[in-house]
């Protein structure tokens, strides 16, 4: 067995996890599994790359940065997506989930996410049609680092970008008067309330954070993979998985979850055959929930 | 006049198996609050289980073991049960949303083997040679068309009957009791965890038996027939009709499914055919935005029987109230 998985797993985890912690978030502070975050990702994506099509229409051909398969376009592209997938949840966010959280029954949230999220993929597939597209059609050589792994510059500055993104999500959430009044929320409501925490502006940055991160998680799958209508729709199990194998709530954990299901995925393609790939994410679900349903960094529920 | 009857016919045989569907689910949701996002998973195991089971033998994949069509339909119930009640059990202690995630992993595992299991589904070329109730008749497509209906009418009562029945009984009592006050219900000593089960399995026994007949009714199965859109499809007949409600749920059905082959035509009459693919998917996000105007608007559909207060411990409706004050 080849080590290349390792490389492979990292990525795939990377994608998972910074998709995951926004359902993680959603989760803990709005008190829904949001069946929409992974159509987030895909409109992100889109986005970037109408994005990156204006900018090529109006620069001509830019060059990439040197061993990169993209140029500052997409760099520009990406923060607009961010920005407007941001924006795009905050929406959603106004003229349905609102609402609906305001009449006090959480499941129908989640049932409304479940419809929003097939009228957004379907909107996808009307404008762009279901044909893949990419960011760019490059192939990049990839570069052999020892013990018989190979990995491309693209791969390299993803993963450096999960990293840092990571980071400064956890800085956010643990050193900042944001953070510490999303963590008071997620752990007590009715107490954080009482305390005069701004609930709306916990609310706007949880929409905030989940989205942006989403729209990065896609535009890696673009730049790695392919852009499809369906990509984020795909990604949903191996996401909520991800949140609760690493517990609900916890940023750290979304993270980790992710990389141990991008692990698990990439060791089972090469062990059991890349058809069965989504499987994984859906047996270590149950594992968890059967063993440790409060997850790996999770605290029980009053 | 011959064709319009006979088209009725077919019409109305497929939006009464959803009705079907729709009645399961109404069981597990609207009866039970059980929130079920995989029901394509099940409606596919009950049309594979019957596949097999009845088929002829064929030496290209396992099974065929050629019986009965009634053996066929038990067996995708059995079957449908066992998977829904295993997938109950692991999940229905936890919180609510978790059962949404587990069936929604459980209908996308469904897909994969029905995809990939090749030896036991015929993977991508699905199966064929499925016998058909009144298979003789097929040469006159009015009879056959008629017979089906009927086949299907008789089915469909009898599972809107007992229904209805289980709702009124002490197990369906048990059930609201549940679905309204957890901790009321539990303090006079019922087990919400076993009764929760026990109406998740039904509730799938139900959606497998309806897969069964869909699948004996056209004679081919494929993966490509339980989708995530199928689960979609079967949510928005429930809403529209009105959970809790067994009637709504066949209503909501059949006109659902009206309005949806409806769209359908006239999709396929106003765009050019290359255009099709994309008009579908438009179609797609109509019937979503009217399911997300519905829970906004109406939230008890047209025969909807509640303002219903589900499962919600503490948190949770302090979380539902924050979002009143909040944004």
């Amino acid at each position: 067995m080849s080590l290349q998985f390792v490389v492979d797993g990292l990525l795939t985890g990377s994608m998972i996890g910074l998709g995951a912690i926004g359902v993680t978030l959603t989760y803990s502070i709005l008190r829904f599994s949001n069946f929409a975050h992974g159509d987030f990702m895909a409109w992100g994506t889109y986005a970037t790359l109408a994005v990156v099509s204006a900018i090529g229409a109006t620069f001509g051909k830019v060059a990439p940065i040197a061993p990169l398969s993209f140029g500052w376009p997409l760099l520009v592209a990406l923060v607009v997506g961010m920005a407007f997938t941001a924006l795009l949840a905050l929406l959603l966010d106004k003229v349905l989930f609102s609402r609906l959280r305001s009449q006090g029954q959480a499941i129908i949230v989640v049932m409304a996410s479940f419809g929003a999220s097939m009228a957004l993929r379907s909107l996808l597939e009307f404008t762009f049609t279901s044909r893949p597209t990419y960011f760019s059609r490059a192939i990049q050589i990839a570069m052999p680092v020892g013990f018989g792994i190979r990995i491309t510059p693209d791969q390299i500055a993803l993963l450096l970008l999960t990293a840092i993104l990571v980071l400064g999500v956890h800085l956010l959430m643990t050193r900042t008067q944001t953070g510490r009044s999303m963590q008071a929320l997620s752990q007590n409501p009715a107490l954080a309330r009482i305390v005069g925490i701004d609930v709306a502006s916990v609310v706007r940055v949880t929409w905030i954070i989940g989205g942006a991160l989403a729209c990065v998680a896609g535009v890696m799958i673009g730049i790695l993979v392919q852009i499809r209508p369906f990509m984020g729709f795909d990604m949903l199990l191996p996401m909520f998985a991800a949140a609760i194998l690493g517990g609900i709530g916890s940023i750290p954990g979304a993270v980790l979850g992710g990389l141990i299901i991008g692990l698990a995925e990439a060791g089972a393609v090469q062990l059991i055959g890349a058809e069965w790939r989504a499987a994984v994410s859906f047996i270590i679900l149950m594992a968890v929930l059967f063993v440790r349903p409060i997850g790996l960094f999770g605290v029980r529920e009053r | 006049m011959i064709d319009l009857i006979g088209y009725g016919a077919f019409f109305l045989t497929t939006a009464l198996i959803f009705s079907l569907v729709t009645l399961g689910l109404n069981l597990q949701w609207g009866l039970t609050g059980l929130f079920n996002v995989g029901l394509a998973g099940f409606v596919a195991i009950g049309a594979y289980t019957s596949a097999l089971l009845t088929t002829p033998d064929d030496a290209a994949r396992l099974g065929g073991f050629g019986l009965p069509i009634l053996v066929g339909w038990l067996g995708a119930m059995v079957v449908g049960g066992i998977a829904a009640a295993l997938t109950g059990m692991a999940t229905l202690r936890l919180r609510s949303d978790y059962l949404a995630i587990t069936t929604f992993g459980v209908a996308v595992v469904v897909q994969l083997v029905a995809l990939n299991a090749q030896k036991l589904t015929g993977g991508p070329f699905g199966i064929g040679f499925i016998p058909r109730p009144f298979g003789g008749l097929a040469e006159t497509p009015l009879l056959f068309n008629l017979s089906n209906l009927a086949v299907i009418c008789v089915v469909t009562l009898i599972a809107y009957l007992s229904l209805e029945h289980l709702s009124r009984s002490p197990w369906g009592r048990v059930l609201k009791a549940l679905r309204e006050d957890e901790r009321a219900a539990i303090s006079l000593g019922k087990s919400a965890r076993f009764y929760r089960v026990q109406a998740f399995a039904v509730g799938g026994a139900i959606m497998a038996l309806a897969g069964a007949l869909q699948a004996h009714f056209t004679g081919f199965i494929a993966p490509d027939n339980y989708l995530p859109i199928l689960t979609f499809q079967v949510w928005v007949m429930l809403i529209v009709g009105g959970s809790g409600s067994n009637l709504g749920a066949v209503i909501g059905s059949v006109l659902v499914w009206g309005i949806w082959a409806g769209s359908g035509t006239l999709t396929s009459v106003l765009f050019a055919p290359e255009q099709q693919a994309r008009a579908a998917s438009l179609q797609i996000v109509a019937i979503g935005v009217m399911l997300c105007v519905i829970l906004l608007i109406r939230p008890n559909g047209l025969f909807g029987d509640r303002p219903r207060r589900p499962r919600l411990d503490k948190r949770a409706k302090a979380a539902a109230t924050k979002g009143s004050s909040g944004s």
